[in-house]
């Protein structure tokens, strides 16, 4: 029977096959940051048990760090806390730590890929929904609970039930100032935030193919925000020239080895899928979400519905009541005060290029305050070869150090309640980006648009 | 990880769908190093104004109160914080109820012995109103019968054969893939796994 990329993957993991559908999946590489380890730690030193495969994990403090003066002792207590019991551990457990101050730190889903540790064909875990990014170099990688990751650590395995495969096909060309970020807001857009639960995603089709894989990364990033626990996209060309001559990426003829069982894990003609969709890459415009989950998302000369399709309408309300929106209005006009550039989703050096071309020479509005925070230290250290600090810089945009930052709201950098922010991270709930705070998700483009006008405009006419 | 009992209790309703794990448990009270004590901010942005005073919300409500939580669709969407689970569990909830539960999230829960029903949507809503027309409303979960009922009206739910062995008997699966050890390092020989 024809394979799926999926399958592939998958079944070479599989050590042992249990009765009732679980499988016991080995897990090639495991990241881990200072949130979500802590009680794993506890738990294997609870129950005396080795780390069982230290060389496979790495570890970095990413979500509760601050993102300014990293080189100062973290003012506050329960963060730095939090940060110095990841260095304990991982000097008790001797795992390898990119720790603040590393060249190598940054967040975890950014460094991985930028190091060499994502490797097509590979499965990886971490305890953060966003493993999911990972999926773009053709790996198998998820998001897990702290119970699971002392799983890991005590066997490098897991109990997984296999999920139902979907694959989504986008193609054709992209229209003007179309980005990644607004093909993964119009997929799910389309599919709700529940649309992907108990699959694993393909994302196939020419308009996938055309993309870099920063741009790969940030679609398969947002998978889990359709409620799918990954996303993939078969390796190519683009994916080996990326991996080429990174720091932990096999070099020089294992490379090439590499390269040709990668040039395997591809799904096969004739292969099925549980559920198949396809999209047209002409029909995708720049898009900003108007609620409080990632599937309420309009394009930007859209208004907002009046009604979400099937669903509880009271909730709805609720949501449309929390941002301070009317069903059917158009968000193009609305004043914006915050705007965030960041997070696992759009924080990479492509990103960081996208905003400083489009703000050089220009200025922020006045009132808009601009964030722009780097996802790990190696894409600070190009933004600044690249000068675009000091672009940046000059068009009132302030440059952080990297880490989760706004995305999350777990470190000082928050939105203040009740204002808005555009922002390119991934996701828009009540309160994410801090207590009553209100979170309008984008692509960089749109952001760095905003921040310089001031308030929502259509882009679409804007760069013509 | 305790055994799980039979629940037989009145319930919390909380119809609101798409409850993300940020709603459950804003990021900023992640930063614990135990497992302890997160029920204190289950929910905190809907139960607490930022100064502290209590919000119109059905936690705050002594009408409803017990250890099933009934909620709307799509339950623990979000981040795979198992804090989520830890917070709702540590409030007092062995059960929650929805018509659909987010993956993580319900991988999450069965591993700390709080048990995820799933149940269709006509019975979730028949349950939310027969809870608000009477808060003493007692639903009854037989986990080894796969059961849940109120007021005579029974649905079956399904749980993986695996989960259910283990939340019957506490069992871990951090216990299973220790004792199988030698089996994985066969698989890691084989596989020259990289």
């Amino acid at each position: 029977m024809a394979k799926t990329l999926f399958d592939k993957v998958w079944n070479a993991h599989v050590v042992k096959q249990l009765e009732g559908g679980i499988d016991v999946l080995y897990i090639d590489r495991h990241l881990i940051h200072e949130v979500t380890s802590p009680q794993a730690f506890s738990e294997l030193e609870n129950r005396d048990l080795p780390l069982f495969r230290k060389e496979k994990m790495v570890a970095t403090p990413d979500h509760n760090v601050p993102t300014k003066d990293q080189h100062l002792p973290i003012k506050e207590a329960l963060s730095k806390h939090q940060v110095d019991t990841l260095i304990a551990n991982c000097e008790k457990f001797n795992v390898e730590l990119y720790g603040l101050g590393h060249p190598f730190q940054g967040i975890v889903h950014v460094i991985g890929p930028e190091l060499g540790v994502t490797l097509p064909g590979r499965t990886m875990v971490c305890g953060d929904s966003h493993t999911s990014t990972h999926g773009a170099f053709g790996a198998i990688a998820f998001g897990i609970g702290t119970s699971q990751v002392a799983q890991v650590m005590a066997s490098q395995c897991l109990l997984q039930a296999k999920p139902k495969t979907m694959r989504i096909t986008v193609d054709g060309e992209l229209g003007k100032g179309v980005l990644a970020k607004d093909i993964i807001l119009y997929i799910i857009s389309k599919l709700t935030a529940a649309g992907g639960t108990g699959y694993f995603v393909e994302y196939a089709g020419s308009a996938i193919e055309s993309l870099s894989m920063e741009a790969r990364m940030t679609i398969c990033n947002m998978s889990i925000e359709m409620g799918a626990r990954g996303g993939m996209i078969a390796p190519d060309q683009t994916t080996f020239d990326y991996i080429e001559g990174r720091e932990f990426a096999p070099q020089g003829e294992a490379f090439e080895e590499a390269v040709a069982y990668w040039k395997t894990l591809k799904t096969e003609e004739g292969a099925t899928f549980d559920k198949e969709y396809h999209f047209d890459a002409a029909d995708i415009e720049p898009m900003i979400t108007y609620g409080t989950n990632p599937g309420m998302g309009i394009k930007i000369t859209k208004e907002i519905p009046t009604t979400l399709g099937e669903g509880n309408q009271d909730s709805f309300k609720k949501s449309l009541n929390y941002m301070g929106f009317e069903a059917g209005e158009s968000l193009v006009g609305k004043p914006i005060n915050h705007v965030f550039i960041g997070s696992c989703t759009n924080s990479r050096i492509e990103d960081l290029r996208i905003v400083a071309d489009y703000v050089k020479g220009k200025q922020k509005a006045q009132n808009v305050s601009a964030m722009i925070v780097p996802g790990s230290k190696q894409v600070e250290k190009q933004a600044k070869a690249e000068g675009l600090d000091k672009v940046l810089e000059a068009a009132g945009f302030e440059l952080r150090e990297p880490g989760c930052s706004a995305c999350l709201g777990m470190n000082e950098d928050k939105v203040p309640a009740g204002e808005y922010c555009v922002s390119t991270s991934n996701r828009n709930f009540e309160g994410r980006q801090g207590p009553g705070a209100r979170t309008l998700l984008a692509s960089p483009l749109v952001a760095a648009i905003t921040a310089v006008e001031g308030k929502i405009v259509d882009i679409t006419k804007h760069l013509n | 990880m305790d055994k799980f009992q039979k629940v037989k209790s009145t319930a919390v309703p909380l119809p609101i769908e798409d409850i993300d794990t940020d709603q459950i448990i804003p990021a900023r009270f992640l930063k614990a190093t135990s497992r302890e004590g997160f029920g204190d901010n289950l929910f905190r942005d809907w139960r607490f104004n930022p100064d502290n005073t209590e919000k119109d919300f059905v936690l705050n409500d002594s009408t409803y109160s017990g250890k099933v939580l009934v909620a709307g669709r799509n339950f623990g969407c979000g981040s795979s914080r198992e804090h989520a689970a830890w917070a709702i569990h540590d409030f007092g909830f062995k059960v929650v109820v929805s018509s659909f539960f987010a993956d993580i999230f319900k991988g999450n829960a069965l591993n700390n012995g709080l048990l995820p029903v799933q149940v269709s949507d006509d019975y979730l809503a028949e349950l939310i109103e027969a809870i608000k027309a009477n808060p003493d409303t007692e639903v009854e979960v037989d986990l080894e019968q796969q059961v849940i009922s109120f007021n005579g009206n029974q649905e079956l739910f399904e749980v993986n054969a695996y989960k259910k062995e283990c939340l019957l008997n506490g069992y871990d699966d951090i216990d299973f893939l220790v004792s199988i050890k030698q089996e994985i390092e066969a698989y890691e020989q084989a596989s020259e796994v990289i």
